[in-house]
């Protein structure tokens, strides 16, 4: 049984690895890719490209144009001066937002009229827009507050003190509210479920298409051990892999990794168990390596859009929400963040463990017994 | 080049995609699956984030700050705790990405005319949901202390209106703010992308690993008419899975198309043809299908999704970056595709894009060309 396996795994491992392109591919492109992309999944709204056309130009439209810097948000860059440029800068996507502050504000305002600042927002990425929005009314806010202290100071008879409540926020796990803490984890999971999936779905119809598959019926190998030489190899990359980019996303991008290590690994033993499990089931359906590629494809991009991993599953409607606890990628994200930022352990990550060794366990039978027609 | 030996080639392709009608399916119903699934599913909105409160105080005036967060369509008050353990429990089990901390005192220090500070726990793991949440929430909280002022000032006498500034969003292109209509055009360049990449990237290399190579070698044959011939029966169904696309787009998600339609198709068509090149040229170069495929999955899938600027902005990345995001082509075509639909621009601004664009298609094209080499080594 041993000896039979070992053929069958050093088999394997010479047909992965003996291509140097593909050694390339497997342990090289990676790490590249998650350098890479490390950078780019970033989705701050910060210095925010911002262009100011003041009417008014008075002390307080100056003041609220300099609280607008201030807040860090807002990076001024350009003052305009008439409507066309508004359309002009805003359709060249060269500034996200226009502040207008019509002529007569800071009097109306000294005068305790009410008055109005206009935003223009470039409504195209709506999510950006929308947290922009917020900042601004924020401002706005803080500086209503100033009025009104001045304004009653000035109204009242003696000044008072009025009460208000100050919201002192405090984010855990991630103080600065950096996304790629949040993001660069999940990249690592995308990686390695797209070369898993890839080679796995790629393993058995290859021996089909290119005939080699006679030749391993002619053998005593039992379905097994088949099976098995098939996906040891893969799991072995796959672990170099999640170690290699954790490595990088450790030490390159010093995102905090507050769990333990070892549930790590055996959260990914588990993930990588359902990846592999879905890629041979493809494997064993298909007759084509085209046919085998077109439908890894198929599982893996809506396995990455359905996750979680930038869409928010709890916005998505219910029926797709129910879909998305079939997808392995969804519990390995959510462990993956788990360990990395929280710190969380078994006891509150057990539900997603579970879940991804029940698919895992599932999809694996299901290939293994698939496997049997394709060989009789 | 003789047009009759392109002419074969292509009726040879054609017969071979029509004969194995599973992959001309998937070719077809893979992206057309995506973009309902994907349409109907994908939103960036956060709404209803979960909450809990916990009311040292409770009395009638905290209840009315905590009513201004459950009130809105921004939070939802999952329940009320009663101390900071179950507050961790409950965001280390994602059960609420929110915490209100109401200090005993509260009304006694509001009446008092105090600034009463509030604690907003945030699971900042997640932090554009936290970003966005804790906007909602300091909006929420500035407006109620707005309210709290005005009332105590005007029981201190003062009866005067008092001058505020008030904030006129006026949002542009997408006025309502649907994140459907920016996602969806993205979308439709992320998945044409890689499936015109996945269609071709086996072509080539097929006929190098089955051997029938060897027999296209011995015709009269040209490299630049195989690649042409090759390209065509592919060009074909991705003009089906694009005009698809758009009908989704504009009859299943009412994404409103504001641009000029023949801009859109020219464009479409394009970069259609720069990514099928992409997939030739792959397959040329490795004559490998395991290695065509990964190599044409990793180059396209996750770059065409997280570099093209289709959810995650391109300003926001660094220099070198940004230089690299230059070679992503659905880059350009996400730009264009989101120019044309929403802000109905023409090539005066989006110039820039349909030049890199055309750029890339003729020199991917010709690298394919160039690399066909009809000996067997």
């Amino acid at each position: 049984m041993f000896e039979r396996l070992k053929c069958m795994l050093i088999k394997e491992i010479i047909q992965a690895l003996r291509d140097p392109r593909m050694r390339f591919i497997l342990f090289v492109i990676p790490v590249f890719q998650t350098v890479i992309f490390g950078y780019a999944v970033n989705t701050d709204v910060r210095h925010v490209k911002t262009a100011v056309y003041d009417l008014d130009n008075s002390a307080e439209s100056r003041e609220l144009t300099a609280r607008f810097v201030r807040s860090g948000y807002f990076d001024v860059t350009e003052h305009i001066s008439n409507e066309q440029r508004v359309r002009e800068l805003i359709d060249r996507g060269e500034v996200k937002a226009v502040l207008r502050m019509n002529l007569g504000m800071g009097a109306l305002l000294r005068s305790g009229r009410p008055a109005s600042l206009q935003i223009i927002l470039d409504g195209t990425d709506s999510n950006t827009a929308g947290i922009v929005l917020n900042y601004a009314s924020r401002i706005a806010g803080r500086y209503n507050d100033l009025l009104l202290m001045k304004q009653q100071g000035k109204n009242g008879v003696q000044p008072f003190r009025l009460g208000r409540v100050d919201l002192e926020s405090r984010a855990w796990f991630n103080d600065n509210l950096e996304s790629s803490n949040y993001y660069v984890p999940a990249v690592i999971a995308n990686i390695v479920l797209i070369i898993t999936m890839l080679l796995s779905s790629m393993a058995v119809v290859r021996e089909k298409e290119i005939g080699t598959m006679e030749q391993i019926i002619a053998t005593p190998i039992t379905k097994a051990e088949f099976i098995l030489g098939k996906t040891i190899p893969f799991v072995i990359i796959g672990f170099i892999d999640v170690a290699m980019i954790t490595a990088v996303a450790y030490f390159w991008f010093e995102v905090p990794l507050r769990g333990s290590l070892i549930l790590l690994f055996a959260a990914t033993a588990l993930f990588l168990m359902s990846t592999l499990g879905f890629g041979l089931f493809i494997s064993t359906i298909s007759h084509t390596q085209q046919q085998a590629m077109m439908s890894a494809f198929f599982f893996v991009f809506p396995a990455m859009l359905l996750s979680g991993f930038a869409f928010p599953i709890e916005n998505m409607p219910e029926t797709v929400q129910l879909l998305t606890f079939l997808n392995p990628l969804r519990y390995y994200l959510i462990i993956i963040r788990g360990i990395f930022l929280k710190g969380v352990g078994v006891d509150i990550l057990w539900p997603e463990m579970l879940g991804l060794f029940l698919i895992g366990a599932v999809i694996l039978s299901f290939a293994v017994q698939r496997f049997k027609k394709t060989v009789a | 080049m003789k047009f009759q030996r392109i002419k074969a080639i292509a009726k040879k392709e054609f017969l071979h995609v029509f004969r194995d009608p599973r992959s001309l399916g998937l070719g077809i119903a893979i992206p057309m699956l995506l973009l309902f699934l994907f349409g109907y599913a994908l939103t960036l909105d956060v709404d209803k984030v979960p909450l809990i409160v916990w009311d040292q105080s409770n009395t009638y005036a905290s209840r009315d700050l905590v009513s201004r967060f459950s009130g809105s369509r921004y939070f939802l008050l999952k329940r009320y705790t009663d101390n900071y353990r179950d507050i961790e429990r409950a965001i280390d089990r994602r059960e609420a990405l929110i915490a209100l901390v109401i200090p005993a005192d509260f009304d006694r220090r509001l009446v008092a005319g105090e600034k009463v500070p509030v604690q907003a726990i945030l699971d900042g793991s997640d932090s554009n949901t936290a970003t966005i949440a804790l906007g909602y929430a300091e909006n929420a909280a500035l407006s109620y202390s707005r309210d709290v002022m005005l009332k105590q000032s005007r029981r201190q006498g003062v009866n005067t209106a008092f001058g505020l500034l008030d904030v006129r969003p006026r949002i542009w292109f997408n006025a309502d703010m649907i994140s459907r209509n920016y996602i969806f055009p993205g979308l439709i360049a992320v998945i044409m992308m890689v499936i015109a990449a996945l269609l071709t990237s086996l072509t080539v290399a097929r006929e190098w690993e089955t051997g029938t190579m060897e027999q296209l070698i011995s015709t009269p044959l040209k490299g630049p008419e195989l690649i042409i011939g090759k390209l065509i029966p592919y060009f074909t169904i991705g003009i089906i899975d694009l005009v698809l696309a758009m009908l989704v787009g504009q009859f299943a998600f009412s994404v409103p198309l504001h641009g000029s339609l023949i801009l859109l198709v020219g464009m479409s068509l394009i970069f259609l043809t720069g990514t099928l090149s992409l997939g030739i040229l792959i397959s040329v170069v490795t004559k490998n299908q395991r290695l065509a495929s990964q190599l044409a999955l990793v180059s396209t899938m996750l770059p065409a999704f997280l570099l093209s600027g289709f959810i995650f902005p391109i300003d926001n990345m660094p220099l070198v970056i940004r230089g690299v995001t230059h070679l992503i082509v659905a880059r350009y075509f996400v730009t264009i595709l989101r120019g044309i639909y929403l802000k109905d621009v023409g090539l005066d601004v989006l110039g820039g894009e349909a030049l890199f664009l055309i750029l890339f298609t003729i020199v991917v094209l010709a690298l394919a060309i160039g690399k066909f080499r009809k000996k067997i080594i």
